[in-house]
């Protein structure tokens, strides 16, 4: 054996995730379909003529066969066109790439944030189980994780913004500042987010940590006379904290979604507010590419930590031999 | 209280044992698991636990290096190893006592290893911890794989624990925990996970690891074989005490105490044969963990009870200079009355060995079976031809893997053979699966599984679970289904009182029986017992065994038994047929194929069946691991590992056939009839053995 199965296993989950995105796009360009009634009605208004609905239908291509509409869909996102706004009358892509940017970075520091965070909460409740400890942050997880963002955003706003000023009110720095700046401007906005994921990220790790002590490799290894923190670093960590990956990585599909509250809330330029908006003013090209480009998001990061996750387990990479 | 007390002016025994009083503690209140427990092991001595599961051997074990549970605590007497204070060390002292003077083996070697770090970082740990470079320590641990015999200790080292087999990874450990040369070494159950073949390997290379290395050994199982093969010193344990203690070959020749006396009388011996002798049983259940009686722990299932029983506690009383016993009529034990000694064989006439039907009740022609892989083929069984008759029991044996369990899923329809493969009963053809079987088909086989706790609905009734088959198998309703019921019920031996349980309030004996009970709901012609004993005590065992001679008796059921204990398989036995890698290798009448001349193969199981009276005699060993089905070795499948094989080559080049030896005993082997019983003769024996240890 070797690097084979590793590979094959590999190449089926990317096979996989690329399936899974054309049943996705098949599904966003039906919807899309579906919804809107006319394209030209509806962004030329209930008066306009006739005729002209007509014109601008042909120059949008809607009045082609669906199957021809959607290669036509398809191929240009591949080549990076992801078509007109109807409401700016500019391209998606320009206003996309932007926001998507935006809440990449604001997604990045509530993740640089909460994953230590959980992962260190996890696992000293797991060492202290039954403890102080233990019962003080399991119970913080809990509690915190049932608050909604829109009302622990505005308890913050409220304390640390207007009454301490410590923190600026709105997400969006003065442009042109330096990346620390930035940071600063996204600490407030991220803090929501990292509050519901403490929670459960704490919650997994404590349980994966948990199962390793119990486990008799670690009996083993602890009557061997290693001493604890070697065994904990060694034996235990390596084991708890594989499946801990994996649930991280899931949680980036909550994590779009509060990103439109959020977003909303700090009056933050990101693509959940993109495609709130989009979805107001039924700008179908702007929603689907939106939509499009989150499930390419999720797919890249459940992957990613897939991989992650086959690398660093030898029974998933050297596969199972009687 | 032990014979092994240290002469006045020696070291310290390595370990010493005294009033023990071990506690867990449960929804808040403490329940005793030990209770009372004293024994010493002298150095170098060896001294077994036995008992049945749950009467607090694992636990004493795990106290030793101060491992218990979390809710567990010692809350009375004290633990020397060494002469030193378990319960007085400091952390580092303790961690240090554990890298030194103490080691464990436990049960299932799978998980003792970190399923995430090579195999040789994980021994090289326990060098690196004294003090040795990484670089030596290597090599260090390279050394101690080889001396537990693992044939290729570079590659084991590179080796992920899931790469390696059961027996592989248990030498493993063994190695680990004799790394640091400590003064005990503590076994819990090391075998019991493992095929017999492999078990006899371990055991024997603890035996001689023993002899070079002065370690004294703590070895605890519920076999009483095993103890009495690899101990010089045995106590018995029931419910937290030790009831009887002293040397094994006089404790076990004569028990002074009822339990151990019930416990020996349940193995079934060579002299046992259904319908002609009933297994002796212990009545009853172990008390529930926490329950304080007032005498005698073992009184509510002692048929020597009294009043005195009920009211004192016995203490352990010295029997003899060497031994003792926790009973108040210890001269009476060895004449313990049988359990039921009435229903023996009433009602049975003893119809001796199976006299022979010639129309079988099943056929089974050119049946095999290929599973796909991961795009390998695994060839699970390859043309099997056998035939199943009326009334008699065909026991099936072969170590794991071998296809005892396939062989039993496509009988029953559960898993279609390749095409090809013909299957009959009663000379009509069998669909290959259960769906496309004709009812009246599908009701006269049923199969009963090892483990009971997933064959039985969790949510349903016993009332529920046995009802439903008779209204599915038997087409049964209202009263006459409520009177097939009860009598089913109580056939099984079970009561109207356990009706409204569910299988989880049910012990496991308990749940076999609801299991057998559903099976024989439909009147089937044929039961397939798949382990169906393997998971239980021994004492839970002769009562299941006595079950199914008796349904047989009864009914004439047939059965295809499958078990990976001979004893067991013999008892209940008129045939035997022996696989190994999906092929069939012998089969013929049960007298015939344990007497001998039996295939190599047979031979080589025979020999790994440790026994009571400690004299197996010489033992064949098979080495090497078992071939992998999807890439069977070319020829014999079995000339890999055949002590016997030929020097002329013809073994792995040529498959022999399956040849009709006397009537009705076939033998795959190229060796013919008279040779092999020359070659398993007692002359023949010790000279060929020379030759198979050699290779
Ligand atoms: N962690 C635990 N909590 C509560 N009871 C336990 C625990 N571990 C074992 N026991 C109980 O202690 C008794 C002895 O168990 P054990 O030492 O495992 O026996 P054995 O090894 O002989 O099978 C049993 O009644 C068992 O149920
Ligand atoms: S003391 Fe009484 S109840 Fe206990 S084992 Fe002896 S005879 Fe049986
Ligand atoms: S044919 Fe050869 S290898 Fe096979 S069992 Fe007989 S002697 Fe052994
Ligand atoms: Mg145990």
């Amino acid at each position: 054996m070797g690097g084979r199965p590793l590979a094959r296993y590999l190449l089926k989950r990317v096979a996989l995730a690329i399936l899974t995105l054309i049943l996705l796009s098949i599904m966003i360009f039906l919807a899309g379909q579906v919804l809107p009634g006319n394209p030209g009605r509806a962004v030329l208004g209930p008066f306009a003529s006739r005729s002209a609905v007509q014109a601008l239908d042909h120059q949008l291509g809607v009045d082609r066969p669906l199957p021809v509409q959607y290669w036509s869909w398809a191929t240009g996102l591949l080549r990076g066109n992801m078509g007109i706004s109807y409401q700016y009358r500019a391209p998606v892509s320009s206003f996309l790439y932007p926001a998507l940017l935006h809440s990449l970075k604001l997604a990045a520091v509530a993740f640089v944030l909460v994953v230590p965070l959980g992962v260190i909460g996890g696992v000293l409740a797991a060492l202290r189980r039954g403890g102080a400890a233990d019962r003080a942050i399991s119970v913080t997880g809990l509690s915190l994780s049932t608050v909604p963002e829109f009302v622990s955003g505005i308890v913050l706003i409220v304390l640390f913004a207007i009454e301490l000023k410590v923190l600026p009110v709105t997400a969006n720095p003065p442009s042109g500042s330096g990346p620390l700046t930035q940071i600063r401007y996204l600490i407030l906005p991220a803090i929501p987010l990292v509050l519901i994921l403490f929670g459960y990220i704490a919650r997994m790790a404590r349980a994966g940590t948990i199962e390793a002590l119990d486990s008799d490799y670690v009996r083993t290894a602890t009557l061997k006379g290693l001493p604890r923190s070697l065994v904990i670093r060694r034996h235990v960590l390596r084991n708890s904290l594989l499946p801990t990956i994996t649930v991280i990585a899931t949680q980036t599909g909550y994590l779009i979604g509060g990103l439109v509250v959020i977003e909303d809330l700090f009056n933050y330029p990101g693509i959940g507010r993109l495609i709130f908006t989009a979805a107001t003013d039924k700008d179908f090209p702007m929603l689907e590419a939106g939509v499009l480009v989150i499930g390419v998001v999720y797919l890249v990061a459940t992957l990613l930590a897939d991989i992650l996750y086959t690398v660093l387990n030898p029974r998933v990479r050297l596969g199972g031999s009687e | 209280m032990s014979g092994a007390a240290p002469a006045p002016g020696a070291e310290a025994p390595a370990l010493e044992v005294s009033h023990l009083d071990i506690s867990y503690k449960v929804r808040g209140a403490d329940r005793l698991a030990v209770r009372d427990v004293s024994f010493t092991i002298g150095r170098r001595d060896s001294f077994g636990l036995v008992g049945e599961s749950g009467c607090g051997k694992s636990t004493t074990a795990l106290a030793i290096p101060r491992y218990l549970a979390r809710n567990g605590r010692v809350s009375a007497g004290t633990i020397r190893l060494d002469g030193e204070d378990v319960s007085r060390l400091g952390p580092e002292a303790l961690r240090r006592l554990r890298a030194r003077k103490v080691a464990m083996v436990y049960q299932e070697p799978g998980r003792a290893l970190n399923p995430s770090i090579k195999v040789g970082r994980q021994v090289a740990e326990v060098f690196e911890l004294a003090g040795v470079p990484r670089r030596e320590a290597m090599e260090r641990s390279g050394e101690a794989l080889g001396r537990v015999q693992i044939p290729d200790p570079r590659r084991v080292m590179r080796s992920y624990p899931h790469q390696l087999s059961g027996g592989m990874l248990q030498r493993v450990v063994i190695a680990m925990a004799l790394a640091s040369q400590p003064s005990l070494l503590v076994l819990d159950e090391p075998t019991t996970a493992l095929d017999a073949t492999v078990e006899a390997e371990v055991l024997d290379l603890i035996a001689s690891l023993r002899q070079e290395l002065h370690t004294a050994i703590l070895f605890i199982s519920h076999n009483l074989a095993v103890i009495a093969r690899m101990c010089d010193q045995v106590g018995v344990m029931y419910a937290g005490e030790i009831v009887e203690q002293g040397p094994a070959g006089e404790l076990f020749g004569q028990p002074r105490h009822p339990y151990t006396v019930g416990l020996l009388r349940c193995v079934p011996a060579r002299r046992h044969r259904k319908g002609v002798s009933r297994l002796d049983t212990i009545p009853g259940f172990l008390p529930a963990p926490g329950e304080v009686a007032a005498g005698c722990i073992f009184a509510p299932r002692c048929r020597l009870a009294d009043q005195r029983c009920t009211v004192e506690s016995p203490p352990m009383y010295q029997v003899s200079e060497t031994r003792g016993s926790r009973c108040h009529y210890h001269q009476r034990a060895p004449d313990l009355p049988e359990a039921d000694a009435a229903t023996v064989s009433a009602g049975q006439e003893p119809d001796g060995p199976w006299t022979g039907s010639t129309t079988p009740l099943i056929a089974m022609r050119g049946v095999s079976k290929t599973f796909a892989v991961r795009n390998e083929k695994v060839r699970a069984l390859s043309d099997i031809d056998l035939s199943l008759y009326p009334g008699e029991t065909l026991g099936l044996v072969g170590e794991s893997g071998s296809g005892k369990t396939t062989l039993a899923k496509v009988l029953v329809g559960l898993v279609a053979p390749d095409g090809g493969s013909a299957l009959e009963l009663e000379g009509r053809s069998l669909a290959p699966t259960a769906l496309r079987r004709a009812q009246e088909q599908r009701r006269a086989m049923q199969i009963v599984f090892q483990n009971p706790d997933s064959a039985l609905n969790r949510r349903h009734s016993v009332r529920h679970i046995i009802g439903r088959a008779l209204t599915k198998l038997a087409g049964l309703s209202g009263r006459a289904r409520q009177d097939r019921l009860l009598e089913i019920v109580r056939s099984v031996r079970m009561e109207e009182r356990h009706l409204p349980l569910r299988p989880a309030q049910l012990s496991g004996g308990l749940k076999q029986r609801v299991a057998i009970a559903r099976a024989f709901a439909g009147s089937p012609r044929v039961l397939v017992c798949d382990e169906p004993t393997s998971a239980l005590d021994v004492s839970v065992q002769a009562a299941i065994l006595n079950l199914l001679a008796d349904l047989q008796g009864r009914e004439g059921v047939t059965y295809l038994f499958i078990s990976h204990d001979l004893g067991v398989v013999r008892y209940l036995s008129d045939r035997i047929a022996v696989l190994y890698l999906g092929r069939l290798m012998e089969h013929g009448p049960a007298e015939t194929v344990f007497a001998g001349p039996h295939h190599p193969y047979t031979e080589a199981l025979l020999s790994a069946v440790p026994s009571l009276d400690g004299q197996a005699g010489e033992r064949i060993r098979l080495g090497g691991e078992i071939p992998s089905p999807a890439n069977p070795p070319s020829g014999c499948v079995f000339h890999t590992r055949c002590p016997r094989r030929l020097a002329s080559g013809l073994c792995e080049s040529t498959e022999p056939p399956l040849t009709e030896v006397e009537p009705g005993h076939a033998v795959r082997c190229h060796i013919p009839l008279p040779e092999l019983r020359r070659l398993q003769g007692k002359d023949g024996r010790a000279a060929e053995l020379q030759g198979a240890e050699g290779r």
